[in-house]
This record gives structure tokens, sequence and C-alpha cells, in this order.
């Protein structure tokens, strides 16, 4: 049966698998004792050797059993959890996701793996004695596999399924949980044409209801069509048999489903089997107690079944989408412009209606370009743990806000600021440990990052309990430096000498650390996020704590701007970058060293008359200095922490206008952030505030 | 030349300053008229502006000034020849744009010597049609600014 139509399920299921562990790995260092803890990571360890042995990716199969042997080991306390044992299983993770990352670009799974594969093979077989007991879930499945082939003739032995000692455990377990075990009995019809397909399709449906604990055939089996009409599975569910029967009978062209309760009989072939067996095993079940914790347990598989009840659409697709869209909102605006200057009342209301209904649509399509910012935050628990190893310091990271969603293309760019700026934080914000017990603090850092969405933006904060920043030492390393003079610097407020972090070549930390301090982490920091249209700025106060502000735009296609004209020109300038709209008349420039400035809110901010600096043709503007110069207006905009006034002589208003890329062509022009249409079909440029400050 | 197979090239004619000019046809994707054009200030003094093509905002050059023949002036048989070379896609403004041709590869001669000085580079060869020359531009270089420093510092 071909399997890449399963690939991209495949590598979905296993980044999340992945991604469990990590999580899990992370809270079992803490939490040793916890057995539901362990036996969800046994899980995802065993369900991700299924598969990606079924997927055909031996390599990777064989290094996740050898971290299941590991987890076996633990989980029957035969070893106990070690930092050492925690590093090792990371690694192994970490070369598990570059086999899905080569997987996914189409290559295959050989990555080289023999030195963590014999490090877990020492860990696990070390205090195993035999080696024997961890390699048990493999030798259940070898037993399942056979037990699977000699009961190939269903229909004649369709009496009952032989369980092995494991499964039966398992049962076992879902009983004393209270859970429904069912024998579910589907017969498909003569005439069905896709076994394969409606086979997996009832197993999918009962792995909604609850843990599938034994096929017959084998989903293998079941993949490769061997086999002919019966499948029996063996579940464990919180429903009730009508509900397993209705759900299963959803499933086309079956002929028959049967649901027995498998419970007593099960009970009675335990007596007579394997006694010894049950008992060991429920033994090594029972040993971590809190059996209550696990009651849970199934709707685990049943919630992410459900979550993943979506379609895949490539990128592609939905940029298609979006440009479409982006075509009609340029209509949309030239219909309101046509409606605007007309009498006729429907065509007023139609136009208005469907500019609703586009506001609506555009929502939805740029929902659809968003994801939460989970994925990203995801990887920094691990980075904040090899850290604080890393730096003698005990810092405890509290995400918030991980559902938060943002356009994708934002999403893909953020992950590697956001890790300077943690780096950082723990770097130089947060405190040794017995510096911290002297100051009465807790030895133990704390790192908040929260994600939220407030109006057209979403913030990230990344806020530290540490030392916050010092002023001075800020101060006397920027003049050290050049980057401000000293006579500039007094006069700076608590804001803008934070903001000299994000200067280019300057570095606080007294001695160069590999983690950061190398003076290159912040500088990358806001021209990345200024790229994405997004600021960051900083709050500290001493002895108190610091923290990052990142804004970023919700989207970056379509976006609300200013038009400003001037001459028989019209720009347009991002309402991210606008700080305020003044009239000319209202504000007193003056003229310092030939540039002129305004007083901007107690401060003397340059103003730049977009008529000289883009050289637009055509009559010169009043002289500036005029008191009557009246009827032009100003608009104060903000790049970073600087203000600059952009003087024009008309602001036509606030609109929604599409960015349109300038093309390759025109890429080393200065000045513009790209191009946009109106509604009349004029092209208007998007000017580029952090440019026009560099001038 | 490159093109040395035998099957014929097609291109594009259009006028410059009473000479006859050509672009292969595979790489135009259209003609069109002069539409109302945005100025791009900063920008070399040969693009004439960017405008909008059914949505896209396409630069256009004067490739009169770029030849170094002086601005273009406007007429109502003013075209612009949109062409895409790979990278990007740019609108050509020209004199006129009338037919379509196929020329014999093999007629293509190398730039003659008499052309000579700075603008040859941009020529890829003269190819004869009836009586009269034609010259088939190297878009590539036509397009690429840094050949423009580069010829720039020569002249000086």
């Amino acid at each position: 049966m071909d399997m890449s139509q399963y690939l991209g399920v495949f590598i979905d299921e296993a980044r999340e698998h992945l991604q469990n562990l990590n999580d899990k790995l992370m809270e079992l260092e803490d939490r040793a004792e916890d057995s539901e803890l362990m036996n969800s990571i046994f899980r995802s360890a065993h369900t991700l050797k299924g598969s990606s042995g079924q997927m055909g990716f031996g390599n990777m199969m064989e290094l996740t059993h050898k971290m299941e042997n590991v987890f076996d080991a633990l989980r029957h306390r035969q070893i106990q959890v070690s930092s050492a044992i925690i590093d090792t299983v990371f690694e192994t993770l970490d070369l598990l996701e570059a086999m899905i990352d080569r997987i996914e670009q189409g290559e295959d799974d050989s990555v080289d793996v023999s030195e963590t594969a014999a490090k877990l093979q020492r860990i696990a077989g070390g205090s195993d004695g035999g080696g024997k007991k961890s390699s048990k879930p493999a030798v259940s499945r070898r037993e399942q596999d056979q037990a699977g082939a000699s009961l190939s003739h269903l229909e004649k032995t369709a009496a009952r399924v032989r369980l092995t000692d494991y499964e039966q455990a398992v049962i076992g377990q879902a009983l004393e949980q209270k859970l429904n075990v069912f024998d579910v009995s589907v017969t498909l019809r003569q005439d069905c044409m896709m076994k394969a397909v409606r086979a997996l399709m009832v197993s999918n449906a009962l792995e909604e209801l609850g843990t599938i604990i034994k096929s017959i055939p084998s989903t293998q089996e079941i993949e490769q069509e061997a086999f002919d009409r019966q499948i029996i599975f063996v579940i464990a569910t919180e429903k009730g048999a009508s509900d397993v029967r209705s759900s299963v009978l959803h499933v086309s062209e079956l002929e028959d489903v049967e649901v027995q309760a498998a419970a007593s009989e099960l009970d009675e072939r335990k007596k007579g089997d394997k006694e010894t067996a049950r008992e060991k095993q429920a033994g090594s079940f029972s040993k971590g107690g809190e059996r209550g914790d696990q009651v849970q347990k199934p709707k685990k598989p049943k919630r992410r079944v459900a979550a993943a009840k979506t379609i895949r659409v490539s990128l592609d697709r939905l940029d298609r989408l979006m440009n479409l869209f982006e075509e009609m909102i340029i209509d949309r605006s030239r219909l309101e412009r046509i409606a605007s200057s007309s009498d006729d009342f429907a065509l007023k209301e139609a136009v208005d209606a469907m500019s609703r209904i586009s506001g609506q649509l555009q929502e939805t399509v740029l929902n659809l370009r968003m994801e939460t910012v989970e994925q990203v935050f995801n990887r920094f628990p691990r980075m904040v743990r090899q850290l604080s190893k890393e730096l003698g310091k005990k810092v405890n990271l509290v995400i918030s806000g991980a559902e938060t969603e943002l356009d994708r293309t934002v999403l893909d760019e953020i992950g590697d600021p956001l890790m300077h700026m943690i780096r950082n934080s723990m770097d130089h914000g947060i405190e040794q440990p017995d510096v911290r017990r002297k100051l009465g603090k807790n030895p133990t850092g704390t790192l908040n990052m929260r994600a939220y969405h407030s109006g057209n933006h979403v913030f990230i904060e990344i806020e530290d309990d540490g030392a916050g920043i010092n002023r001075e030492k800020v101060l006397a390393k920027a003049v050290d430096k050049g980057i401000v003079s000293a006579e500039g610097a007094g006069g700076l407020s608590d804001k803008e000498v934070y903001h000299l972090l994000f200067a280019s070549g300057f570095s606080t930390a007294d001695k160069i650390s590999d983690i950061s301090g190398r003076g290159v982490g912040l500088d990358v920091v806001e021209s990345k996020i200024n790229a994405l249209s997004g600021t960051v700025t900083v709050d500290s106060s001493p002895g108190q704590g610091t923290k990052f502000t990142i804004k970023l735009p919700l989207t970056l296609s379509i976006i609300t701007a200013m038009l400003i004209q001037s001459g028989d020109e019209v720009y347009a300038i991002p309402i991210t970058s606008i700080e305020e709209t003044a009239l000319r008349r209202q504000v007193q420039v003056r003229s310092v060293h030939r540039q002129n400035v305004i007083t901007y809110r107690d401060k003397v901010v340059p103003l730049v008359d977009l008529r000289d600096f883009l050289k637009i043709p055509g009559k010169t503007s009043e002289p500036v200095h005029s008191e009557d110069a009246g009827s032009g207006s100003i608009v104060i905009a903000r790049h970073g922490n600087q203000c600059f006034g952009i003087e024009a002589e008309q602001l036509i208003g606030y609109q929604d206008i599409v960015i349109k890329p300038l093309g390759n062509y025109l890429k080393r022009v200065k000045g513009f952030s790209g191009a946009t249409i109106l509604g009349d079909g004029r092209v208007v440029l998007i000017l580029d505030c952090q440019s026009m400050i560099k001038v | 030349m490159e093109n040395s197979g035998t099957e014929t090239l097609k291109v594009v004619l259009f006028q410059l300053n009473h000479e006859t000019f050509g672009v292969p046809v595979d790489q135009v994707l259209s003609i069109e008229r002069v539409p109302e054009m945005t100025r791009v200030p900063n920008t070399a003094e040969y693009v004439s502006g960017v405008m909008n093509l059914r949505g896209s905002v396409i630069p256009v050059i004067d490739v009169s000034l770029r030849l170094r023949m002086g601005r273009i002036k406007e007429t109502k048989d003013t075209r612009i020849i949109v062409v895409d070379v790979g990278d990007f896609q740019v609108g050509l403004m020209v004199g006129s744009a009338n037919e379509v041709i196929d020329i014999d590869p093999q007629s293509i001669e190398e730039t003659p010597d008499i052309v000579g000085g700075a603008e040859a580079r941009y020529i890829r060869g003269v190819a004869k049609k009836a009586d009269n020359l034609l010259i088939l531009l190297n878009l590539k270089r036509v397009l690429n600014e840094e050949e423009v420093a580069e010829i720039k510092k020569i002249k000086v």
C-alpha cells in the first residue's frame, strides 16, 4: 500500500509526540515519582516507534526502540532518573527531530545515531540485569504479530483473540479504571472496494472513543490488505456499547458490527491463562501507586484525534486566496469611491453591505494564515533548562498566552529574536542563586513569557525578576563605545537609555560569555522585528527586573495607512509608524543647524518636508518659517524611540491598503517598504520610516 | 550565438529614434498602452516610475534614456513592453511596438565594430530584416543596475 498519503499525518504526529516527550521530560526531572507522567512518556515513545516502523523508517524505529527501553527501565524503577539520562534522551529527541526534518524534505531517515544509540543502550542495559525486561514491549509486539499471523483464518477462529501478557495487563488496568473494554468485531461487505481504507476508518473511529488495545489483523496487515473481511478490535473506552456501535456504523461498506463486552471472558481467560504473568505485570504497574491519576489517560488520544480533524492546505493556495482577496480590496475601495460620489441610494446601500461582508471576509482570510505562538514558545522550556545549567542559575520559565495567534510569516521569523532576548534576560538579568538569596529574593528566578492580543497587534513580553538594567552602567558603556556623546547622555530618559541596549556594537556584560554579550544579539533583534513592522521596548526597574515588549502587527499584507499628499504625489505611511497628526499652523517650527525642528511632547524632533525629501516636482512649498504657512499638515512618525515630523501639504485620510512588493528590480531603492494600489488604480508608494530617520 | 539551432527566433519589434530593436518573444508578457505612472524618488533617472499592471506593481524604464539616446518623447504610439527576465518583471517604454517577426538565428551577427561605445554592451547582435537592420537587445544587461555603475566609471 502506498504510504505517501500517510506521510503528512505521520510527520505531524511524530512532531506532536516529540513535543510531548520534550515537555514531559522537563517535568519528569522534577517529578520523577509521577507514574502517570512516566506512562505518558512511554506511550509517546511507543507510538512513535510503532508508526515509524509502519512507515518503513527503520533507523528511526531502532533509535526510538532504544529510547523506549530506557523509559521502560525507568518506569520499572530499574534505573533512577538522572540529569545525565535526561540529557541523553534530549539528544535522542534532537536526532529524531532531525530525521523528521529530513523525511519532511522528501529524504530518508538516515542520520548518524550510533553514539547516542550506544549511550541509550548503556543506560538501559547498565542497571537492567538481564536486559530482558527492558525490551519487554518489543517482545510483546512480536508476540502480537505472531498472534495476528496465526489467526489469519479469522472466520473459523473468530471465537476470539489471543492476548499477550502485556495486552492483558493493559486491559486489566483499563478495567480497574472503570473503563469499558469491548471486543468489536467488524465485517466488511463482500463487495467492499477499499478494504484497507474502510478498516482504517473503523480504526480511526474507534480511536476517537478510546484506546485500541489490539486489532486482529494487525494494523500492518490491514494496510497491506492482508485480511479477509473480518477485523476484531479490542478497545478500552468510557463510552457504552451502543455509542461504539453507532460511531463505527458511520463507516460505509460494512456488513456487520458486533460489540461485546470483553471483560468477563477476559477475566476467565486470564485466570486460566498465565496467572503468574498477570501478577508480575500488575505488580509492576501498581508500584507507582496513584492509579487515580490515570483515569484521564484514555482521554488524551481522543482529544488529539479530534484536534487533528482538519485538512491540510498548502501555503501556496492560501497565498493565492490572499492575493485574490487583495485584488478585491482594491476594487472595493474603487466601488466605495464611486458610491460616495453617486446619488443612487440603492448603490450606496449595496456597496455598504459589500464593504461589511468583505471586512468579515478579510478577517476570515487572514485567520487562515494564523497559527498559535505555541509552536515557537515550545522550544524555549528546554533552552531555558539548558542555559540555566550552563550559567549555574535557577530559572523558572512561565509561559502564558501560548494560544495567541500570529500570521504564519511572522511566526517563522520571530523565533530567533525571542531566543536572543531570553538569553539576554537569563545571562544579564537573573542573578546567581546566592546573590539572589542575599538580596532576599527567591533563589530561583522567574522568567515570564506572555503573548496577548490587543487591537491590531500582538504583544509578546519577556519579563525577568532579575537585577534590572543599570542606567549608569549602560550610559557609561554607550559613551565609551561612542554610541552617545557624553554631553548628550545626561538628557536621555530611562527608556531611551534602556533602548541603547539595541544599538549595534553594544554589550554590557563584564565578561563575554558564551550565551550572550557578544554585542550582536540585541541589535539583530531590533532589526528583525522592525523588518516585521514591529517594535521593541524595554522597561526596567533596578533590583526588580526587566521587561521587553515586542509589538507585532497581526498581519503583514493588509495594513491601515495614512495617505498624505504633497504636490501631485501621494504617499502612504503605515499607521503603526504614526504617533500623531497635527495641522501645520498649530506647530511652531524652528531651525537648528539648518534643520527644521518642532517641539513634540517637550522634545525637539526633526521635521522633514516631504517635498524636499522626495524632491517632488512642482512649485516649492512656502517658506517654512513664515507664520502663515498654515495649510499644511504634519505627521509625527516614530521609529523605535525616535520621533520625527513629516510635513505634507495635505492629509487625505486613513485607508486599508494592500502591500505590494516593489519587486527585485527596484529592491535597492531606499525609503520605501513597498507600494499599494488605490481604488482608482493609482500606484502609491509606502514610506519606510526606518530609512527616513537615518537620512 | 546562443541560438544556433535551426528553428527560427520570434522577436517583438519596436522603434526607438527611427531605429528598430527586437526582444525575443518568449521574454515578453504583454504590450500595454502607457498608463498613469507613479514616480519613484531616489532611483535612477531612466526609471520612469511604477505602473499598475492588473494588480501588480511593475517598474517602467525608459529604454531610450537607458541606451543614452535621450528621454523618450511620448506620442500616441508609445507603448510599454512588459518583459520577464526571470528575477523580475519590468516594463520597457518604447516608441512604438508593431510586429512580431521570425528571424533566422543564423542571420544574427555579432555586434559590428562600428557600433562601439558603452551602448554596445546592451546589444546582443544585429539581424537583417528585409533591407533594414534590426538590433537585438541583451535584456539582462539593459536591466542590470550594476552594469550602469561600471559604464559610468569607464566614461569618467
